[in-house]
């Protein structure tokens, strides 16, 4: 599905190497999660993924199903079956949610040479997806994202998903800043469109995530690469002593990650 | 050398007007006010970023009419019509002035009629302190024709003026009157091009608890030369509120004059513009001045301007607060949006007050598209283009909002997005 390899990325502002040489592979329908300390990279790689300006690949190639996602452009990406769910969704005031995600669903569908989906069907359509994660009329009337909490911007990037059906998920740190039960809810809808035509990437700090989202593989970056592959146990492993330990056997210092 | 060869073109302009028939008091002081005060250069303060030039000019500049086969704006709604062509009232094209609750006269024909001779120039004149604005004075004076309407109850339906333009050196010079009496309510609509220059007051007296809306278009006609006037009074626990949508235009300047006089009021005036460098020339000016002289009044401004290729702005508004205007809220915003680094906004943001008890305040900024927002609508499969006008929509929408009802607020949305499809790259 998703194929990447030796990825060197730097700052197109400034001469800073963010990745340095990733390589990985995410197969049809699983979970892979990647795992790091602050700085290693993780971000960066999301947004490389899905094509936001301000970064140079100097390096290295990525793909999803064959498509040269690196000389795509982001909404071509999408169109693809790539989704990113952001760290910090974006507010976008004076743009309802619905109209949102009906231009968003009729632009990928117009991208991939499909019929638009009828105001009739979309509204069926959201009002089912929007139930099981337990989001009311009131969030999908109101502009995107504006006055949302924390838990329900993540779970509108959740709606966004499970009304687009992507191919391919990135999950860029969707546990931050969530409670427990606000986090149960976001997981559920992840799992929810676990499926064997689609895979996920999970990239979050802590194993808690992982808890409820259970992963195939698990990856732990630092320093702008991939150091450690292994199942779900190594991310137990990480939760029971930290990084420090795997830092110093690939000889990375604590500041460098 | 003869005398007329050293006139300036103000001077002849000055010299060529003539008083038309009725409303000869009101005119004849007009025309002294005009003539002390003498037409605008660019020294004086308030016209230093528009260029009043075309505006003087003896002979209006030739405007090509605009070829237009869309339905008008308004289509939809349930209005009465009065139709002005190159500034001549056509009563065939026009719907039966007759309407419950209110009384409607046609300027050019109406003689002395009292309500409407106490008024005419009245706001006006009024409106010339602290700050001159001689087109205003110059249209008092010279007004051949426009309307009289008198607001008793609640209007039936809007009352919508349609402008049409067909000869490219039409000169129109059209004075409306409008005057709500107490807990009366109406809705006047404008739209269409209107001349090759356009010169437009409004006088809009609202009496107590009376409510006034008014939802202006301009646009289409890329040729537009146009210098409008609001002038209004709102008096206690009256409403005024006026929203403008302009696109295109060589030259357009906008002033809102409003004085609160009676206590509790509200007073709230809104402008988008769209400005596309790439199809004409396009400078659009708002100037507003909003004086408070009554307690717990509140008064709204909301501009907001997306230029794009050479495209400029221009923001003059004011919050004047007298000493006696306890517990005001003054509100000011204006804001643009700059498609690219070859466009212009420039902003005059004032605040006076004398009264120790308000609130009041006003901002101002000039920005570029949100990169990040684009990326997160890119990121969802919207094509570069259209996340570009989806944002243009989100940041006019705080103006927007400010047209109360939902119809009028749909048939702005399909013009703006009309417009925004037709000016992508």
């Amino acid at each position: 599905m998703l194929e990447i390899k030796n990825l060197h990325v730097k700052l197109e502002e400034e001469d800073k190497q963010i990745l340095k040489g990733v390589d990985l592979t995410v197969e049809k329908g699983k979970v892979h999660a990647i795992m790091g300390p602050n700085g290693s990279g993780k971000s960066t790689l999301s947004y490389v993924l899905s094509g936001r300006d301000g970064y140079e690949v100097t390096d290295g190639a990525a793909s999803l199903e064959g498509l040269d996602l690196l000389e795509a452009e982001p909404e071509e990406r999408a169109a693809a079956g790539l989704f990113l769910a952001f760290q910090y969704p974006v507010e976008i005031p004076g743009v309802g949610n619905m109209t949102f995600l009906r231009t968003a669903l009729n632009a990928q569908r117009k991208a991939r040479g499909e019929e638009e989906i009828s105001a009739g069907d979309f509204l069926k359509l959201v009002r089912e997806k929007a139930k099981s994660l337990k989001i009311d009329a009131d969030m999908l009337k109101r502009p995107v994202n504006v006055g949302f909490s924390g838990g329900e911007k993540k779970r509108n990037e959740i709606l966004q998903m499970a009304i687009l059906e992507p191919k391919m998920c990135i999950l860029d740190e969707t546990d931050s800043g969530l409670d427990v039960d606000a986090m149960r809810l976001v997981a559920d809808g992840v799992n929810a469109l676990r499926d064997e035509g689609r895979s996920f990437l999970v990239i979050t700090h802590y194993q808690r995530l992982l808890d409820h989202i259970k992963p195939d593989v698990v990856h732990i970056m630092a320093d702008g690469r991939i150091i450690e592959t292994g199942g779900p146990e190594l991310a137990l492993e990480v939760e029971k002593n930290g990084y420090a330990d795997l830092l110093a056997k690939h000889g990375i210092s604590e500041v460098m990650a | 050398m003869s005398a007329v060869e050293k006139m300036t073109p103000a001077e002849t302009r000055l010299a060529r007007l003539t008083l038309p028939e009725g409303f000869a008091p009101a005119r004849r002081a007009a025309l002294e006010r005009l003539t002390a005060m003498g037409l605008p250069g660019r020294r004086d303060e308030y016209w230093r970023w528009s260029n009043p030039t075309d505006f003087i000019a003896p002979e209006p500049p030739a405007a090509a009419p605009f070829q237009d086969d869309e339905p008008d704006l308004f289509a939809e709604i349930d209005r009465l019509n009065i139709v002005f062509r190159d500034g001549v009232f056509d009563a065939q094209a026009s719907d039966d002035l007759s309407m419950s609750g209110v009384e409607i006269l046609r300027l050019a024909e109406a003689g002395d009629v009292n309500w409407a001779s106490s008024l005419y120039g009245t706001l006006e004149a009024d409106g010339q302190t602290p700050v001159k604005r001689p087109f205003a004075a110059l249209n008092t004076a010279t007004a051949t024709d426009g309307v009289l309407i008198r607001v008793t109850g609640a209007a039936e339906k809007p009352v919508s003026l349609v402008y049409l333009h067909e000869d490219e050196s039409s000169d129109p010079v059209l004075h409306h009157l409008v005057k709500l009496e107490e807990g009366a309510e109406i809705t006047i609509l404008e739209n269409g091009p209107a001349g090759a220059r356009f010169n437009m007051l409004m006088e809009v007296d609202v009496a107590k608890d009376a409510r006034f809306h008014h939802i202006r278009v301009q646009g289409r006609d890329h040729e537009r030369r146009a210098v409008t006037g609001i002038f209004t009074r709102v008096a206690e626990g009256a409403l005024f509120k006026s929203f403008t949508l302009t696109s295109n235009g060589i030259l357009t300047r906008n002033e809102c004059v409003i004085d609160i006089v009676g206590d509790d009021a509200n007073a709230h005036v809104a402008g988008a513009a769209l400005g596309d460098g790439k199809t004409g020339a396009f400078h659009h000016d708002d100037t507003v001045f909003i004086t408070h002289d009554a307690e717990r009044c509140e008064s709204r401004q909301v501009f907001k301007k997306v230029l794009k290729n050479g495209a400029q702005g221009v923001f003059q508004g004011k919050i004047l607060v007298k000493s006696g205007a306890q517990k005001t809220d003054g509100y000011q915003i204006s804001q643009s949006l700059l498609l690219d680094e070859d466009s212009q906004f420039l902003a005059k943001p004032e605040l006076e007050i004398y009264a120790d008890d308000v609130q009041c305040s006003h901002g101002s900024t000039t920005g570029a598209i949100d990169e990040t927002a684009l990326f997160y609508l890119r990121s969802r499969g919207v094509p570069y283009e259209e996340a570009t006008a989806l944002l243009v929509l989100s940041f006019l929408a705080d103006a927007i909002e400010e047209i109360e009802e939902e119809r009028f607020r749909d048939a702005i949305l399909t013009r703006l997005e009309g417009w925004l499809s037709r000016h992508r790259g």
